[in-house]
């Protein structure tokens, strides 16, 4: 365990860095609200329309975008552009000088990026998702609180869904340091996570001929599964298999990030860039 | 040279700055379009699922989408230097443009002309076709004016929000972000059809910030619908001036915000 | 001739919000806050007539910028008088403002990425310059700053001295009568600090712009400036020449002497001001003593180098006149000389 020290020295320091930013967070906080009772208004709409038994209840509906809104941040929707800046002006060769591993110091760069915003948002998020609301009248929107196995199983699997979130947004960053065009395909890629990932809409949602290909990807790992084990809908007997998958993933994707970024040293230090 | 050519070449020059990366700029715009185009694939797929809204068809609600999304990419590609002006304000550099013998706002509003927006209007442009194309509506003169009235309503609206959050910085830098639940927010929500939201909701975006006057009451003309809240026709086609109206109190408001910012000192 | 500015009694009060630290601090912010009150003119008053180069000196946080930002217009003062060529800077700002120059020593005026040229241009039509008096103008001014290799640089490219030149000819492009140079110099090399310095007494002299030059850099004051207001603490300590600033605060002169051995030196006439190893620094009064009688004596007992005298540098005549108002009683507002 003596190896993690100098990584979860760097862990922590970002992580304090950016808990900095309290008072944009709490301004945030407020849009996200309302983006929430916005989309919340727009299934009760759609839910008012029909009459056939649908994949989730409107309850479920309602935890599952507030679940959203709370852990927004975790999402790979962006690259820590402190890191291309480092590469692009060489300073990435003070990295290179120091005993630990690039990729490694990178990944965890990545999850403090990811879980710093994050950690300032849910809290405030789920109180007033679950409490807030139903003091105002608008229970039927509330965030509801899981069942005790729900909640344990869905701690375990955002566990894993930081680490593969990690894993993407380093990937973002390794993609970057290739060349300055690569921001059109990189926001590409993003739209694409966003939309499978189930953040535009929940992955069940959509057509039943497209569910095996969602699963099949590797992106609903990140929001749905794990919001589909707090609201019920995947058992607790699920939820290893759940898992197993966003593991799994994480690895591939940890590996292609790995060869990827030994490649694209090479390239830098051959440039003298 | 007046205010107007001087805003003109303003941005001349940023959209030359902005052209001298063509590659890195048409894949940033696509991008920026296939990040945007995202929500109307939810919205595709829950009329999929569902069939209709409330009693409002996929085709109307891509008009609905189409001029939100039209709307939007125009005001935030005009309305930038007030979206970014909390960081002047705190560097300081206001008092360079006040040194200038100019108007502020033509000045910054000619700070930049973000052109990658392009990509974000160009898919409202295609939904808004496909829609009005499925639902059978020859294009007319009548047609035309509308969008024109309407986009252009909505672009004087959002500015006008924009106008107000770069105002609010001359208080406070620290919570600028609450202003995007009206502008982001205001466009995510007009989307669709302002009816499918709760009483209390769609008045305060009809009398507040009236987002409803420039998209919902000019489209029903368009789509020669009747108006469930039951408005007239005439009042359909004059909604969106409640957005010029909205952008000129802002200038008020920016005006005696720049008064005091000059009282108190940075 | 009247005076082409005229200040009266400007008084200006900064109100600051303290923060507490900390969350619970700013939490409490929300709900309460309380203020402090920062005087940053306390009174200032001064004329200045066309084509003065007029040095604005004072201590940080004396009230050099908000006296700047208040003569160009940007800044409306609490109470007071102020006139610049017969307009009140703050009440008619955009026609005020078209006829001052303003250059902040930090910050540019140029566009980042834009070439220095196209910046000139841009600025020629903000101020409405016409086409044939913009092409004199930076034609004169270009040869004048030795501009000419640098016009189609982006400005984000050049080094500070290159860019202080560049700004300086865009303050003039539109050949203003008043010019505000606040911290020209500050961060520059030595030779960029000569050009702009040859530039700007060029400037007024030779055409006759009236100029206030904020500094620091006490060397600016000696070469360039005539005239010297110091401030602190919002008041005007001290308004007139060079030589009366000198001879208000202190008749000192130094004898500064070269030793050829390693020795102690006193003198009854004479205070030892520095030393470094074999050179020394003797200050003393020249109506007690005369500087030749105090040569002869030094001489006459040790054995010496080289020798010159001057008169102590500006940093010390400044700092001793800050210090002597220090305990900030009600100091009154001074004039040297008519």
């Amino acid at each position: 365990m003596r190896g993690m020290k100098p990584y979860l020295a760097i862990f922590s320091a970002r992580f304090r860095m950016m808990l900095q930013y309290r008072a944009a967070a709490i301004a945030g906080l407020w849009t996200q609200i309302f983006f929430g009772m916005v989309m919340i208004m727009t299934y009760e709409a759609f839910y008012h329309s029909t009459h056939q038994p649908e994949p989730m209840s409107f309850a479920q509906l309602a935890s599952y975008v507030w679940l959203g809104q709370a852990f927004l941040a975790l999402l790979p929707w962006n690259a820590d552009l402190e890191v291309t800046a480092m590469v692009r002006s060489g300073a990435v060769a003070y990295e290179l000088c120091r005993p630990i591993d690039l990729y490694n110091l990178w990944f965890m760069r990545a999850m403090a990026w990811r879980t710093a915003p994050t950690v300032l948002r849910v809290v405030p998020m789920t109180l007033l998702a679950m409490f807030g609301l139903p003091l105002i009248g608008l229970g039927a929107w509330r965030l509801h609180p899981p069942t005790p196995a729900g909640g344990a199983a869905f701690a375990g699997a955002m566990i894993c869904a930081v680490l593969l979130s990690s894993a993407i947004t380093t990937l973002l960053n390794i993609i970057l340091i290739w060349t300055i065009s690569a921001n059109g395909p990189v926001v590409m890629l993003i739209a694409l996570v966003t939309l499978f990932s189930g953040m535009v809409i929940p992955l069940p949602l959509f057509p039943d001929w497209s569910q095996p290909i969602l699963m099949a990807l590797p992106f609903a790992g990140l929001v749905d599964l794990p919001y589909r084990i707090y609201v019920g809908k995947i058992a607790p007997g699920g939820v290893p298999d759940v898992m197993l998958r966003q593991l799994l993933w994480t690895a591939a994707l940890v590996l292609l990030g790995r060869w990827l970024l030994k490649r694209g040293m090479r390239r830098v230090v051959v440039q003298g860039g | 040279m007046n205010e107007l050519g001087l805003y003109f070449r303003y941005i001349g020059v940023s959209i030359r700055g902005q052209l001298q990366y063509r590659v890195s700029f048409v894949l940033y715009a696509l991008g920026h379009g296939l990040i945007t185009f995202v929500e109307f694939l939810g919205i595709l797929a829950l009329f999929h699922r569902f069939g209709q809204l409330r009693g409002w068809t996929l085709p109307e609600t891509a008009v609905f989408y189409g001029i939100a999304n039209m709307t939007m990419a125009i005001s935030d590609a005009f309305a930038r230097g007030f979206d970014v002006f909390g960081n002047m304000v705190k560097a300081g550099d206001f008092d360079r443009l006040l040194v200038r013998p100019r108007s502020t706002v033509v000045q910054l509003m000619g700070q930049e002309l973000t052109l990658r927006r392009v990509g974000r209007f160009a898919q409202g442009a295609a939904v808004l076709a496909w829609g009005l194309h499925s639902l059978h509506l020859a294009w007319s003169l009548a047609t035309a004016i509308l969008l024109i009235d309407a986009v252009a309503g909505g672009v004087c609206l959002l500015t006008g929000i924009w106008v107000l959050q770069a105002t609010s910085a001359f208080w406070t830098t620290e919570s600028l972000e609450v202003w995007n639940a009206f502008t982001y927010g205001g466009a995510f929500m007009s989307q669709y059809p302002v009816t499918i939201y709760r009483p209390w909701f769609r008045q305060f975006f009809t009398f507040v910030i009236p987002l409803a006057c420039v998209n919902y009451f000019p489209v029903l003309a368009i789509l020669h619908r009747e108006d469930p809240l039951g408005s007239p026709e005439a009042f359909q086609w004059l909604a969106p001036l409640a957005g010029v109206a909205f952008l000129m109190v802002a200038l008020q408001v920016w005006k005696f915000g720049v008064r005091r910012y000059r009282s108190t000192g940075s | 001739m009247p005076p082409q500015i005229v200040v009266e009694n400007l008084v200006k009060t900064y109100r600051i919000a303290e923060r507490a630290p900390g969350l619970w601090g700013s939490v409490k912010g929300l709900v309460s806050r309380r203020y402090r009150e920062v005087r940053a003119l306390d009174g200032i008053s001064f004329s200045i007539g066309a084509g003065e180069l007029v040095g604005y000196i004072g201590p940080n946080g004396a009230g050099k910028s908000t006296t700047v930002k208040a003569l160009s217009g940007i800044l409306v003062p609490d109470s007071g008088r102020c006139e610049v060529r017969g307009r009140v800077p703050w009440r008619q700002r955009v026609e005020h403002v078209a006829e001052i120059g303003v250059v902040f020593g930090q910050r540019t005026q140029l566009w980042w990425d834009l070439p220095v040229v196209e910046s000139f241009e841009l600025l020629r039509d903000i101020y409405r310059v016409p086409l044939a008096r913009y092409r004199s103008a930076s034609h004169e001014l270009i040869g004048l700053l030795d501009l000419e290799p640098l016009l189609d640089v982006p400005v984000r490219q050049l080094s500070l001295g290159q860019r202080m030149r560049c700004d300086l000819a865009a303050a003039l492009l539109h050949e203003p009568p008043v010019l505000f140079l606040d911290e020209p110099t500050i961060g520059l090399d030595a030779v960029s600090k000569l050009a702009v310095r040859d530039f700007i007494r060029q400037l007024s002299r030779g055409r006759g712009v009236t100029v206030i030059l904020t500094t620091h850099d006490m060397d600016d004051f000696e070469a360039l400036c005539d005239r010297v207001i110091v401030i602190a603490s919002g008041r005007v300590l001290c308004d007139g020449s060079l030589a009366d600033l000198r001879a208000r605060v202190s008749r000192e002169r130094w004898l500064t002497v070269d030793l050829a051995d390693d020795e102690e030196v006193s003198d009854p006439q004479a205070t030892v001001v520095r030393r470094e190893g074999h050179r020394l620094c003797l200050g003393f009064d020249p109506l007690e003593v005369s500087p030749a009688e105090l040569i002869a004596r030094i001489t006459a007992r040790h054995a010496v180098r080289d020798l010159f005298v001057e008169n102590p540098p500006i940093e010390t005549i400044v700092a001793r006149l800050y210090a002597a108002t220090e305990p900030a009683n009600a100091p009154e507002e001074t004039v040297c000389a008519e």
